[in-house]
């Protein structure tokens, strides 16, 4: 309560600090303000993607039209380890500083997070069927993919299942930071169990070994994922600032009008 | 800081013994889970020595999930969990006195009977001995883990589902390097590499869980 009260008494044209947005009370405006950018990016950018992906790139000489799911597989995969690593940055903000909005944030993208794994798994297992011939195998990555899956679910069911925001916020936080110092244990010991997946096609260090169109079409749909996750998270972020908030001055002119958002 | 460590020690020991039939209970668990594999994939002595390692490792994990819940939670009833939290001695220590305690009551006895289960599961003496080497460095890490999950879910409903959710997941390495040793030894590779890693796991899990699980009770009971 006491640094949404400091952060009143500052005036709020005064953005310079970097906890001046770190308050429900300046955020929400905000996020506002972020949600269509981030909708209409997600849109075009999914559209842009899909075009490019399932009109103009080539068809691969040995996976045939297949290998098209690689244009959802691959940025849901990548998201759902990007969305982590946020969720569980901003936990460590959050325990650190001390933050309200910093808990909210990572509540906020669990559920997203938890989506891009499933939906990794989900088109992975579609796409291992025409070129593996098994919906599922037990190789490394997929395993990985399924275990974070399940660290998800294990915040999201933790969070849920205590009803004090306060500690629900502190507990998610350290077992997603638990988590987070076990997610690269848990790839490599995987890694090392059994390896039967096909090399990475996209490094950093090496040329990319996919036609360009492919890799516009990929990197788009990257693109298109994070906006998407970035909308999806403000949206949530935002009611869940309004509904823990509830009982504060500026929600309550909020709901009657009083000021515009 | 040895002191208090000694003390909480010689208190949770003295509890358990004066209440024997817990301790009991995870053993024969852990005995009747590893029984009924047979029943269910069938007695040829071929394919159990196969599946032998992993499941006394699977079912050590589960024995450990379900009485490691159960750590904090006395304490917490009778008050005592407050003292503790009150005390001037470091959380973490005190926290690490009763992982300490918890794992002499159970995950040793589980590394005891391990050669028995073996037996039923016709392995070699020498995979026995890895099998076995494994669980003894391998238990400590899973009570230490264990721990942080009991003190994040202490007092919550649905406590045994969601400890499972919590903690099973950090389990994997633990499993893989645990029940691929007898693996690898049986391929004839060296199991050098999987003890490395095992003992890795223990010392880096000594270190962080301790501090988490204090963290987490502080949460628990702020």
């Amino acid at each position: 309560m006491s640094d949404s009260q400091l952060s009143a008494t500052r005036a709020p044209s005064a953005g310079v600090s970097l906890f001046h947005y770190a308050s429900p009370q300046t955020f929400f405006p905000l996020a506002g303000k972020l949600l269509w950018p981030s909708w209409i990016a997600a849109v075009a950018l999914t559209l842009a993607g899909l075009y490019t992906g399932f009109f103009i790139a080539p068809t691969d000489a040995t996976q045939g039209d297949s290998y098209r799911i690689i244009f959802i597989h691959v940025p849901a995969a990548w998201m759902s380890m990007v969305v982590y690593l946020a969720m569980a940055f901003w936990c460590a903000v959050g325990l650190v500083f001390n933050t309200r909005l910093s808990f909210m944030m990572s509540s906020a993208l669990a559920p997203t997070g938890a989506l891009w794994a499933f939906v990794a798994l989900w088109t992975g297992a579609l796409w291992g069927k025409p070129t593996w011939g098994t919906y599922w195998a037990w190789d490394a990555r997929m395993t990985s993919e399924l275990i974070l899956f399940f660290l998800y679910c294990g915040y999201m069911a933790l969070q849920a299942a205590i009803d004090d925001p306060r500690r629900a916020d502190r507990a998610g936080a350290l077992i997603a930071i638990v988590g987070a110092v076990n997610v690269p244990i848990i790839y490599f010991s995987v890694k090392w169990w059994n390896t039967l997946h096909q090399g990475a096609s996209v490094s950093l260090t090496q040329s990319p070994s996919m036609a360009s169109t492919m890799l516009t079409g990929m990197l788009l749909m990257a693109l298109a994922a994070w906006a998407y996750t970035i909308a999806v998270a403000l949206m949530r972020v935002r009611a869940i600032m309004i509904e823990r908030e509830r009982q504060t001055d500026w929600v309550r002119q909020l709901a009657t009008g009083e000021t515009k958002a | 800081m040895i002191g208090v460590f000694l003390s909480v020690m010689r208190r949770d020991l003295l509890l358990a013994w004066r209440r024997r039939s817990d301790m009991l209970t995870t053993l024969g668990f852990f005995l009747l889970v590893t029984s009924l594999f047979p029943l269910g994939v069938g007695p040829e002595p071929e394919q159990l020595s196969h599946i032998a390692s992993g499941v006394m490792w699977v079912a050590a994990l589960l024995a450990t999930l379900l009485s490691v819940q159960r750590l904090f939670e006395s304490d917490e009833a009778d008050g005592t969990l407050e003292q503790m939290l009150l005390s001037v001695e470091p959380l973490a220590v005190i926290v690490l006195a009763k992982v300490c305690a918890y794992w002499l009551l159970t995950g040793l006895p589980l590394v005891v009977m391990a050669p028995l289960i073996a037996l039923q599961f016709n392995l070699t003496p020498d995979e026995t001995l890895i099998a076995c080497a494994t669980l003894l460095i391998g238990s400590p890490t899973l009570s230490l883990l264990g721990a942080v999950g009991a003190s994040l879910t202490l007092g919550l409903r649905g406590g045994g589902a969601l400890i499972a959710l919590l903690v099973l997941p950090l389990y994997a390495p633990l499993l893989i390097f645990g029940a691929g040793a007898v693996d690898a030894w049986r391929a004839g590779l060296g199991v050098q590499s999987h003890f490395a890693l095992l003992g890795a796991c223990l010392l880096v899990a000594l270190a962080v869980c301790p501090l988490a699980s204090a963290a987490a009770l502080r949460i628990a009971q702020d």
